[in-house]
């Protein structure tokens, strides 16, 4: 019993711990979006952004530590790229489309090609 | 006095740095310690200082353990404070359930003097000592990384065996230190030369980079680090 009471502790440390990592404003997004990252990317000493473009099928972890997960087709390959929610290298994640979806990880798109990977869009 | 202080694993997280890279973080709660006994060359032969961490609730801590940190009214200081004897100062705190030695120069430290995490301010890299996770009685494949034997061709019942454990005439034994199945875990483990990313001294936090062993919420103890270069 007091131990569940010291873990909980712990755990309020973790949160103030990750506090000054967390974005004020993280981007909103949902499973199933087609997104455009915008990342941050060093060449030298200049400062570029660079465009990832794809499908949200995935998001996991909580607080500092969350992730998502992109997947888009390059020329006829699939690609995915995993990025930190609060990462100071992402500058914004914008939403071009989004899409009816019924689960929370959408890890069925790899294994389908062509036409199939399309998802019916949702209108707002 | 050597830097150095009894804390907590809290556990692990990720926090960004100014470039924006991850960096993967162990949180220890440290402190705040008290300094319960001083120990000189004079009378101890070496020089170090007690530490003490987390208060002990008064029901569960032993009278010599409520005497170690505070005067008590005993049949036995009586008689001693009576035929003259000076009896050696305590801290006067509550009895605590983590005590340590931390070895080296005691300098200005006082008996009851209550540090916190802001000891390790400047330091650039600290040596942690915990206990590790215990794991029970384990075979050699898991304890001791062996290959074990095939899943077939004629392998039976020894697929996690270690196979021989020594010669025949000679030398007619097992050598010492034969490696085998045993407890494994649950030792004292000290990692050296981590360093640390930040120090919360308002919440007694120190965040140390990478792992140290041992659950979340077990005792450790954190050094400056002793590892030249």
């Amino acid at each position: 019993m007091t131990n569940g009471a010291k873990q909980r502790k712990g755990q309020d440390l973790i949160r103030l711990v990750e506090q000054s990592s967390l974005k004020p404003e993280p981007p909103q997004f949902e499973i199933g979006d087609t997104v455009d990252v915008h990342t941050k990317i060093l060449e030298g000493d200049k400062e570029r952004i660079q465009i990832f473009s794809g499908v949200v099928i995935a998001r996991s972890g909580a607080g500092a530590k969350e992730m998502f997960v992109v997947r888009r087709i390059v020329a006829g390959e699939g690609v995915e790229r995993k990025f930190p929610v609060h990462s100071p290298r992402i500058d914004k994640v914008v939403v071009t489309r989004s899409a009816v979806v019924r689960r929370a990880k959408l890890y069925y798109l790899r294994d389908r090609v062509g036409k199939a990977v399309r998802l019916k869009e949702r209108r707002k | 006095m050597t830097k150095g202080m009894l804390g907590r694993k809290v556990g692990m997280t990720q926090i960004f740095n100014e470039a924006g890279e991850a960096i993967p973080v162990t949180v220890l709660e440290v402190g705040p310690c008290v300094v319960l006994q001083v120990r000189t060359p004079d009378r101890d032969g070496y020089e170090a200082v007690q530490l003490g961490f987390a208060d002990k609730p008064r029901r569960l801590a032993r009278r010599s353990e409520r005497g170690h940190v505070a005067k008590l009214n005993s049949k036995r200081s009586r008689s001693r404070t009576a035929a003259g004897v000076e009896l050696l100062p305590k801290a006067g705190c509550e009895p605590k359930r983590f005590v340590r030695e931390i070895r080296g120069s005691a300098g200005d430290a006082q008996i009851g003097q209550e540090l916190n995490v802001a000891v390790f301010e400047g330091v650039a890299a600290v040596d942690v000592a915990s206990v590790s996770k215990g794991r029970g009685f384990s075979g050699v494949m898991r304890r001791h990384n062996f290959s074990g034997q095939r899943a077939s061709h004629g392998v039976k019942k020894v697929h996690r065996h270690g196979g021989s454990t020594g010669n025949n005439t000679f030398p007619a034994r097992t050598w010492k230190g034969k490696r085998m199945a045993g407890q494994l875990g649950r030792e004292n483990v000290t990692i050296r030369n981590i360093s640390v990313v930040r120090i919360d001294s308002e919440n007694n936090l120190l965040m140390i980079r990478g792992g140290v062993p041992g659950p979340n919420g077990g005792y450790v103890v954190v050094r400056e680090t002793n590892k030249v270069g």
